[in-house]
Formats: structure tokens, sequence, C-alpha cells
């Protein structure tokens, strides 16, 4: 049973083509290993019944010859992702109630390639937090804990937990400020954030729509571009939704890194980092440069100032988007109310926690009147300038390499005090998120204290050729062996 | 750019979330702690610099004008706290 | 010519724009899949996208597009190759987004204008500022229940024109002209159907008033106007209640007014809100809306002719007046009918019998032109009949309200009836002899000096030809006869 669970997306493939176990045998695995770990609470919902189901179409479109690209592989769903008749609830209170009569387009394709659904997986509210703590479900755990909890990572710390914890082969998450690429790199996974336009919003409960990107969570590299590629798809339903082809991502992960330029940028050595990360930074460095990499040092000025515009920027978005949770046509309305004013002023106070509620006040603030060029017409500009570093950089290298956190996996409540603290966590990912390109994180090596560490890679807008290509090597030269303690 | 109870209780209302008496001091001084980190903003030199609203390159794509959506009431109505007749119903208004 | 107002105390000037809402001609939605039509059961025209559900994005529309292209193309106005939709931001149960997608600082069209001519023959120029698309919201009902509202989704979502007018109103005849006009642009367009009562076309109002060289007054703004006639009642209201609280010391408030049909009044709305904060910034759902000359131009070379163009034809080549070519030229099913009615004929005597005999039975029979029971070659031929001289004026009114009953050719009811004129002079000279004959006292007092009795003689010669004679030859021969 623990031998199926330990099998990577793409060993499990094999191991289905070739009848060593059948997707039903496998699923089971699974929805026992989400038992066994229920104290992660990774799960906010488990579809059993229905997992069974699909696993068992799964096992006959094997048997006929006609499996997709994922079939029979189990999937959890990060439960931002609308999924048919299977309550959708952003980890927030408001949405407690909601059961959406439609199906993601990310999920729809994941399903059509013959995934199966495990069930939803815990979040921070409307994905907004670096620690899954803001969930209305109790926070996510991470399986590398010992005695005390840690963070799993936000916003899509399930996800991350899930796929280390061995209950899910493979996971949803979105990445609007390094949410999955952080929690990947807590957890010990791989996490991917696509270029903005990849995959569809469509159906994907929408925090800043100009950075949202949904992604993969998988044990290795491989399974990362395999389940990239089935997600990944031109939506009309989106009007945002990139038109431009995909490039061979199998060759990518084949072809080794061979006269490829990686850039090291010097602003991302920061006060504060701890000095192990600055070490395997300059260990993934050497393993680049050992199979035949070029390092460049570049440099990208603008980059102490993308968290400071990624967080007026995501806030402002956000304060729009979640203006539609009025208890009107969904989600959970107060009762005792003198009027419709005072209807939407209870029921949001009672639906939305308190970090989606400070996030809207400071969004509705950057957007009013008087405040509007100060703020986000400001961060709009320096947006630009952070982009055309990237730009500037991508004209010299293939990828640029870099910490994915400045720490290690915290304590679960260590980081509450000051929200600023743990907006912190995300300065090594925001920045690809305001430029729209791809990034990736690889677990590296480990802590002293034995928790993982990740790096980080990024590429050019719609380069995951290169993106791979990279990350592949990364991961072979780190040959990031070991599973986390609690994993099933 | 500073913040006080009385902008706390303006945003709220804007934002239609009812902020506590109680809680309205405390989220000044929260929100401005934010609002000061991040006027760093005004070290940048951004005159002549277009703001990026769109990271795609690309422009507005457009659909047919044909119909292929509604119909479809039921779905639209299954989740509302409070529905009659086809309708969705509130607390009443008056204008 | 003077728009001044006179108060108590001086002249005062109005000064008024007007906020212009159509409703875009489509099938579908501005940025949803859903059916733009009217009249469905209650949120049966709402997608999920209408709805607003979790995850739910826009794609746009591009027939409304083009629609708003060419609307500002028939109104002479730039067209911006790029534009931006912005989200403006604020709560109301009919806008299931919280916020509804519009446009702010840059509209698809920009500056264009409008020319209305009044009943005085003067011709005025109503600029416009901007023209832009936007989202319609859905519909309340505040009145179903005691306690309760009832939404409709319908109509939310629904792709909108505003269309901008600068403050160039000076009166609440030239607002009547204006949107008149306006409308019939949009219907000749096909833009926008412009049926005000059933709402694809509604207006804000603007009003303010002045010392005739003073700076502009403070301006409220009546909502949600649905008629040409409740417009105008509007302005009329709201300059005397203005100019009457200034002369009495008070001042007008900016506020938002709502008109009271059944009163015809302006109120301000309950809520005493601050002015709305919209925080309006581009929606990160869409891209910038772009497209190329040479499609504007390909637009623009396959509009039909616009009501200025065929007027301005009508008044140069026909010899009608321009108040006449305005009349006939107000909706597009007019002008076709007159065309057609009047090919070949006599342009003017046409124009002339449409606009007393046809409008004027059409108006009393409450039928509309194009349920018109006369099809518009029966009508010039009726024309032609008078012009040759086969029936008089006064025997083809006759004629033609036979023809609006039974909708039959004009030749056969005058065959029918047997009421083709009498030319023949010979029979009309008896007539007349008889009529002498028997008014011989009537006859000597005419010749002594009453002038006045001719019009007796004719009148009692019709009666005696049953009105079938020819009433020119009549007169000729009377008076031959009488002078002689």
């Amino acid at each position: 049973m623990t031998e199926l669970l330990s099998l990577s997306a793409t060993e499990a493939q094999q191991a289905l083509r070739q009848k060593e176990c059948s997707a039903v045998e496998l699923t089971t695995a699974y929805l026992g290993a989400i038992e066994q770990t229920a104290e992660l609470n990774n799960y906010v919902a488990v579809t059993a019944d229905k997992a069974l189901e699909m696993a068992a179409n799964s096992d006959q479109k094997i048997a006929a010859g006609t499996a997709g690209m994922l079939e029979g592989l189990p999937i959890g769903v990060k439960d931002l992702f609308c999924t048919q008749n299977v309550a959708t609830t952003a980890c927030s209170e408001i949405l407690r109630n909601f059961v959406p009569p439609y199906e993601s387009t990310v999920t729809a394709n994941l399903w059509q390639a013959g995934g199966v659904m495990l069930g939803k997986l815990n979040c921070d509210e409307f994905a907004m937090g670096s620690a899954n703590e803001t969930s209305c479900f109790g926070p996510a755990v991470n399986p590398w804990s010992a005695d005390t909890p840690l963070a799993a990572g936000g916003s899509s710390g399930g996800s991350a937990s899930a796929v280390a914890a061995h209950s899910a082969l493979l996971a949803t998450g979105t990445d609007t400020g390094g949410s999955i690429r952080q929690p990947a790199a807590f957890c010990g996974v791989v996490g991917m954030k696509p270029t903005y336009g990849r995959c569809s919003r469509w159906g994907i409960v929408a925090f800043a729509s100009s950075l949202d990107q949904a992604g993969p969570f998988t044990r290795t590299v491989a399974d990362s571009a395999l389940m990239f590629s089935a997600m990944a798809s031109h939506d009309p339903k989106d009007s945002t939704s990139a038109p431009e082809a995909m490039p061979d991502l199998s060759k990518a992960l084949s072809q080794g890194i061979k006269g490829m330029k990686i850039g090291i940028p010097a602003e991302y050595e920061m006060d504060g980092m701890d000095a192990e990360i600055v070490a395997l930074w300059q260990q993934g460095q050497n393993w680049m440069r050992e199979a035949g990499a070029e390092l460049v040092e570049i440099s990208l000025p603008h980059t102490k100032y993308a968290l400071p515009v990624y967080y007026i920027i995501a806030p402002a978005e956000a304060s729009s988007n979640l203006a539609r949770y009025d208890g009107v046509r969904y989600g959970v309305r107060s009762d005792d109310v003198q009027s419709l004013d005072d209807m939407y002023e209870k029921s949001r106070a009672a639906g939305f926690g308190e970090e989606v509620q400070r996030r809207i006040m400071i969004g509705t603030y950057a957007l009013s009147a008087g405040y509007y060029d100060a703020y986000y017409k400001k961060a709009q500009q320096v947006r630009r300038l952070i982009r055309q570093d990237f730009d500037t950089a991508f004209a010299s290298v293939d990828a640029i390499l870099t910490p994915a956190t400045p720490t290690a996996a915290f304590a679960l409540g260590q980081k509450q005090d000051d929200p600023l603290t743990m907006y912190l966590n995300d300065v090594f990912t925001v920045p690809a998120n305001l430029a729209g390109i791809p990034g990736i994180s690889v677990p590296a090596g480990l802590s002293k204290d034995g928790l993982p560490l990740g790096l980080q890679l990024l590429a050019g807008a719609f380069c995951e050729d290169k993106l791979y290509a990279t990350a592949a090597t990364l991961e072979s030269m780190a040959n990031f062996k070991t599973s986390a303690p609690k994993a099933a | 750019m500073s913040v006080d109870k009385d902008t706390v209780k303006k945003i709220g209302r804007l934002a239609r979330i009812h902020v506590p008496e109680q809680s309205q001091e405390q989220i000044a001084s929260e929100l401005n702690h934010i609002l000061s980190w991040v006027e760093q903003l005004g070290e940048v030199d951004t005159s002549n610099v277009e703001p990026l609203a769109s990271v795609t390159g690309h422009s507005l794509p457009m659909r047919s004008d044909v119909v292929t959506d509604g119909e479809k009431a039921d779905d639209v109505l299954k989740n509302a706290p409070q529905s009659a007749s086809g309708f969705f119903v509130v607390p009443k208004v008056v204008e | 010519m003077s728009n001044l107002v006179s108060g108590r105390t001086g002249d005062w000037e109005v000064v008024s724009g007007m906020e212009v809402h159509a409703q875009v001609t489509s099938q579908s939605k501005l940025f949803s899949g859903s059916s733009a039509q009217f009249g469905a059961e209650p949120n049966m025209h709402v997608s999920l996208v209408d709805a607003a559900m979790p995850g739910m994005l826009p794609v746009i529309n591009e027939e409304c597009v083009r629609q708003a292209i060419r609307t500002g193309l028939g109104i002479n106005a730039q067209i911006n190759l790029t534009s931006v939709f912005d989200r403006k931001n604020y709560f109301y149960a009919d806008l299931p987004q919280g916020y509804q997608i519009s446009q702010f600082q840059h509209p698809i069209v920009g500056e264009g204008e409008v020319v209305i001519e009044l009943k005085d023959g003067s011709q005025h120029v109503i600029g416009i500022e901007r023209i832009h698309l936007e989202q319609d919201a859905g519909k309340s009902m505040h009145d179903q229940h005691p306690t309760q509202s009832y939404i409709d989704l319908n109509r939310s979502g629904v792709a909108l024109m505003e269309i901008v007018s600068r403050p160039d109103i000076r009166s609440a005849e030239q607002a009547g002209a204006y949107i008149k006009k306006l409308r019939s642009i949009l219907r000749y367009l096909g833009t926008c159907d412009g049926n005000m009562e059933e709402g694809s076309m509604r207006a804000d109002v603007n009003v303010s008033v002045r010392r005739p060289g003073e700076p502009l007054g403070t301006r409220t703004e009546t909502k949600n106007l649905n008629s040409v006639r409740f417009i105008m009642q509007a302005i009329d209201y709201e300059v005397e209640r203005q100019i009457e609280l200034i002369e009495e010391g008070g001042q007008v408030d900016q506020e938002t007014r709502l008109f009271d049909t059944s009163t015809g009044t302006t109120r301000a709305m309950r809520s005493k809100e601050d002015a709305h904060d919209y925080r309006y910034f581009p929606d990160p759902d869409l891209l910038p809306l772009s497209f190329t000359q040479a499609y504007v131009d390909s637009l623009k070379a396959d509009l039909p002719e616009l009501p200025d163009q065929i007027k301005q034809r009508m008044v140069s080549e026909y010899g009608l007046s321009s108040y006449d070519a305005s009349v006939l030229t107000e909706e597009r099913e007019t002008a076709a009918y007159y065309e057609a009615a009047s090919a070949g004929q006599d342009r003017k005597m046409v124009a002339n019998w449409m606009s007393v005999e046809l409008f004027g039975a059409l108006n009393k029979a409450g039928v509309s032109l194009a349920d018109c029971p006369v099809a518009p070659q029966q009508f010039g031929a009726l024309v032609a009949l008078i012009t040759d001289g086969t029936i008089s004026g006064k025997i083809a009114k006759d004629v033609f309200a036979d023809m609006f009953e039974t909708g039959k050719d004009p030749a056969d009811i005058i065959d029918a009836k047997g009421l083709k004129q009498v030319s023949d002079t010979g029979a009309i000279e008896k007539m007349i002899d008889d009529v002498l004959a028997a008014n011989q006292d009537k006859v000597a007092e005419y010749k002594s000096g009453k002038d006045k009795l001719f019009g007796f003689f004719v009148g009692q010669t019709m009666k005696l030809s049953k009105g079938q004679a020819n009433p020119g030859l009549v007169n000729q021969l009377l008076k031959a006869k009488l002078d002689s």
C-alpha cells in the first residue's frame, strides 16, 4: 500500500499501463492515506465515492487502450477551484454553503485527461496568506512537523502538504504572489507557476485577476510538466487566456542545460536571509555550473519594490473581486438586518476573516478618490519597471536561479502579530507574478533542523521549456530524496 | 497619507463591511503600518512610465454575437439564500 | 430669438446637458452569451457570468463594438482605435458583480455633434463629448412586498451606449429636439431601437441656471427619464424650481433627483449619501480594446443614408421646406415611404398630403406607418390623380378615407363611386347658369359690389355637381359669367 503511495505520477502511469496495479487500487490507497494523515488537516472535503467511480472508469479506459494523459491518477483540488456539484468554499465562512453548478476549465481539463478527484484541499481564505492560517477550516499542517506544528506555507498549504504527505499524487494550486512556490518549498515538493495566461482562470475564485495563475504541485519535475500540460489550455471564456503555443516539454526535460546561461540577480541577496539559504543558493549555482551552464551576474534593480507593489495591486483588485460576496445570490447572509446595506455590512463582516477584511480595506483605500494616483497608478508604473528588468535580463540569460523563501517552514502561529512579517515571506516569489513570467520551486536541500529548502528558477514569458530544462537538471543534481516524517 | 478612525469608518462603508467601533482604532493603526511601508514606492522615478495594467501584450479578443447561454434560472437561483417566483429576494430598498 | 427665462428679479439662462443610455441592438449581451431580448420570465436570460458567480469572466461581443463605432460615425465623432474598460465599483442589489464594467478615461468614441432644428427653423449644434460602452444593471422591484425587494437580472449585462452631450442645450424645446434627433439617428443606423417606454433608451438630464454672461450655476441631475415629454417637463420644472430658490436667497444643491411622472415634479433622492466614490480602475479581466482604421472605414462605407443627408437632398432637389423635410426624415420608415410615394410625382404635393392627410389618419386610428393600410405607391397614385385633374383635392380627401379603410387603389374607388371630376366646360357652364338663375337677387347684390358673394356661387355650383366639378374651372367660368 505504502509502496503505491511512494510512486511518482510517471511511475504510477507505468504501473497502471503494465497492469501492476489498477486505478481503483491506487485511488483506494490514497483514500486510505487521507484518513491516515487527517491530523494534517489538508482536506476540507473528501469525495471518496466520486473518486472510486472515476477510478473505475479509468480502469475501463486503460483496458480499452483509450487512456488519457493523466488516466487514473489521484488528484487533490485546492478549494478555490469550482468543482461541479461539490462544495467550493475558498476556505471562507462566506461561501461555506456554496455548491457550484459548474466546473472550472482547469479541473475540467484534468478530468477530461482521466484524472481522479480525491477531494478539496485546504488553503488560506480567498488565497490570501502565506501560511494557510487564515482558512475557516483551521490551518493545514506541514508533514515535516515534529512536535511543534509547522506551517505548510500559503496560500496553497493544503495542496503542498498533501503531496508531501502522500495523500495526493498530484494537486492543483494557484499562485498570485507565490502561493504555489512558497508552500512547495516549505513542504519539499515541486510547485510551478506558469506564464500568466497559460491556465484559464474561468471557474477559479478570483483573488487578484492580473496576477492569479493555476499551477501543479507534484513530487517530481517530470510529474510537474505532465500535469501542467494537462491543465493548460487556451480558453475563449477567459479574455486574458494566452493563445501562444506550448513548447515541447518532454524534449525540455531531457535536453540538459549545456550552454545555457543562468542569471544570478544581485538584489536577491537580502538582509536577514538565513545563512543556510544563502549557502544552498550558492550550492545551486555550483550544480548548474557542473551541468554545463554559464552563470551570469545580473541586476534586477527594482526587486525591493516588488512586495509593496504587490501589496497595493493585489488588495486593490481583490477589493473589487470580492464585492460580489454580498449574500444576495449565493453564500451566507446575515438575518438580523434593517436594510439592504445593513445586510451587506453584517454578512461581509461575519463572513470574511481578518486578513481578507484587512486587504479589502487596503485595496479600497488604494483605489479611493484622491489616492488612486499615489498608490494604485504608482504601483502599476513600478510594475512596468519590474517587468522591464526581467525583459532586459532575459535578453542575456535563459533562466534565473534564486532562493524560493527567506526561511524554512516556521511554526504555526509564529508570524501573527505583524501582518508585514507574513508578507515578507513572498519577497522572492512576488516579482514573477508582477512580470507574468513562469517560475518553479524545486526541493534542493535540508536545513540544519531537517526541514526542506527550495530553490526557485524563473524563465521568460512562455519559455516553460527553458524552465523545465533547468528545473530537471536542478532536481537531478540536488537529488532530494527525503520523505516527510508524517507522510503516509 | 494617514488613516484615522473616521477614514476606517468611511472605507468600511465603501467596502460594505461593518467595522465595530472598538476595532476602528486598531485597524487604523494596522493600515497605517502597511501604508507607510508601501510608501517607499515614492522613491522610484516613474515620470514617463506607463502603468502596466496587463502583462499579456495582447488586445481584447471578441466573440460572435450569438446567444449561447442563459435559460438556466434553476442554476442561477440554486444557491440563493432567499428567492421567490424566480426572483432573488433582498430586504426592501427605499430610493 | 431668446431662450431666456424671466424670473422675479431678471432674466436667467438655462444650461443643460444630457446623458442618454441607449441599449445596443444585439442578440446577446455585452460580456456574456445570454440573450439581450426584452420580456422573458425572470432570470431566464441570465448566465452564470451575468449572475457574477465565483470565477466567472467577461468576454466582449464584437457586434456591440461594431454598433458603438457605427453610432460614433453617425454623429461625425472621433473613433478611438484603442479604448479601455474600467470597473465602476458600487453596491446595489441589481449589480451582481458589485461593479459595473464601463469605460472611464478612454472611451471608444470621442467628440461628435448632433444638429437639431426647431419649429422656428433655427438650427443648433449640440456637441457630444463622448460615447462609451457599459453594462446595464438588472431590475429591482420595490413595490411587490412590504419588506422585500425582488431582483431580476435579465437586463443585467445588456450592452448600453452612454452618449454624453456637452451642456449645449438651452431650453426644454431644444432638449426635446435633441433627444428626438438622436433617437432618429440611432434608429436609422439600427444601433438602438429607441423604444423609450420599454426602457431601451433613457436619459439623465443635468440642469442649471445662470444670469446671462455669468459663470455656470450648480447643476442637478434628474435620472431615468423615459419619454420626450418627461424630459421636457423635468427641465421646465427644475428651471423654475432653481430660479425660485435662488431668487429667494437659497442655494441650489448639487444632487441627484427623481422625476415623478404623475405630478410632473422632481424630488431629491432619499438616500442623502456622500457623492459616490466609484474607485474606477482598468478591469484586469479584460485587455485594451483595439481595432484598425481600415475596420472603421469599412463600417463607414456601409452606413445607410442618415436623416440629415436625406433631408438635405429633399430640400435642395425636391424643394421641400426644411421643417417638412425634418418631419419626413424623423423616422427611416417615413423617409422610405415618402421616397416610394413621391417617385415620379409632385414631390412637394406628396409631402403636404402625407403631413396632413396620411399622418392625420394614422394618428386618429392609432396605427403606425408600418401598419398603414395604404401602400406608398397607392398614395402616390392618389396624388397623381389630383395633379392630372381626374379629381379635385376635396374629392381626393374622401377617396383617401376610403383607401385607408379598404386598402383599395384610388382609381378603383373613383370608378366604383363615379367620383371623376367634371372638367367638361360645357357641363359646368350649364350648372353655373342654373345657380345664377336660381339666385338672381344675389347676382344683383354681387354686381353692386358685394364681392364676398362669389364664394356663395362657387359653393352652390360645387353642391350642384356633388363636389365633382373642377373647382379651378368653376372659379374661372363663374368669374367670366359674373363679370360679363
